[in-house]
């Protein structure tokens, strides 16, 4: 889906966050000198064509415990791939999960999926709730832990102009 | 911060969705028998302390045009910092870990285009002498995660 220059504004309008005022929308509206219904039409139309994923909160998993994460890799059958890794990805541990291209002979695998956890002892253990869940489609595994954050400038959109 | 029943209570619902209403707000408290400044007085401190990182649409960035790439490579310890001074340099690498495994540096390059993305891995290759693995993404299962507060 196409999106013009109005959802474009309205990204980057929103993209740091809304406003915590009664009528946030309208606040948005009135910085981009459009009417409130336009905004809340357009990010309406933007959720229903997945490019507005969901509007809600982001809590900081550290603030809240969850200090332990591992990006674990499985080797999936392709044919299984799409149905299981809906499975995982609907795991309420599981961040991020994601098909993608294995990297033979270095690199078997094809699903990953990030995995969060209050220790790594609990990470280790959701780990194992994926293999489990995988079952015999699964013909391997491994876990990459972070040991160093080596750059992070966030991923920022960059609405351009057409 | 401590956070008390009706923070997590808050957090716990807004993670699941905000309503497109024009006084979402005062939705929400009804929803959990608050009043709205109460409620937005919470979501303002629970900001401050960044115990909210973020609040309000997540948007798919690949949806929204541009070119995503996550990328690893093998590099020698004796090399690590050398490598690592090449590929931060290049302002299309969004994020970079270092990771437990052979393939021990891990990148995702941001770009206008799915062309810049070869273009930067291939240049990242010649200037290091590294192989630089591409993991672009095939399909993305995103449906559950929630951190219990």
């Amino acid at each position: 889906m196409s999106i013009d220059a109005t959802d474009r504004a309205i990204i980057a309008a929103t993209q740091d966050g809304l406003p915590l005022v009664p009528r946030p929308y309208a606040a948005v509206a009135k910085t981009l000198g459009l009417e409130e219904k336009t905004v809340r039409h357009r990010l309406r139309r933007m959720q229903e064509t997945g490019i507005v994923r969901r509007i809600a909160v982001a809590p900081n998993h550290y603030a809240l415990g969850m200090v332990a994460n591992g990006m674990s890799v499985w080797d999936v059958e392709d044919a299984r791939v799409a149905e299981l890794g809906t499975e995982v990805g609907a795991l309420p541990f599981v961040s991020h999960c994601y098909e993608r291209p294995r990297a033979l002979p270095d690199w078997p695998y094809n699903l990953f999926a990030m995995v969060h956890g209050e220790s790594r002892a609990e990470v280790e253990e959701k780990r194992a709730a994926i293999a489990r869940l995988l079952g015999p489609a699964c013909r391997g595994g491994d876990i990459l832990y972070s040991t160093r954050i080596l750059k992070k400038t966030g991923l920022r959109l960059r609405p351009r102009e057409k | 911060m401590n956070l008390d029943t009706t923070d997590r209570r808050i957090l716990n619902a807004l993670q699941d969705g905000f309503p497109l209403v024009a006084e979402p707000f005062a939705q929400v408290a009804s929803d959990l028998g608050l009043s709205e400044d109460d409620l937005l007085a919470r979501l303002g401190r629970m900001k401050e302390k960044r115990v909210i990182t973020r609040f309000g649409p997540f948007f798919d960035a690949q949806a929204m045009g541009g070119a995503f790439c996550l990328c690893a490579m093998a590099v020698p310890e004796a090399e690590f910092e050398i490598v690592l001074t090449k590929v931060n340099a290049r302002p299309e690498v969004a994020h970079n870990y270092e990771r437990s495994h052979r393939l021990n540096m891990w990148f995702v390059l941001a770009t206008e285009t799915e062309e810049e993305i070869e273009a930067v891995a291939s240049s990242l290759e010649r200037e290091t002498g590294l192989r630089v693995l591409r993991f672009p993404k095939l399909r993305e299962f995103f449906i559950g995660f929630r951190v219990a507060a």
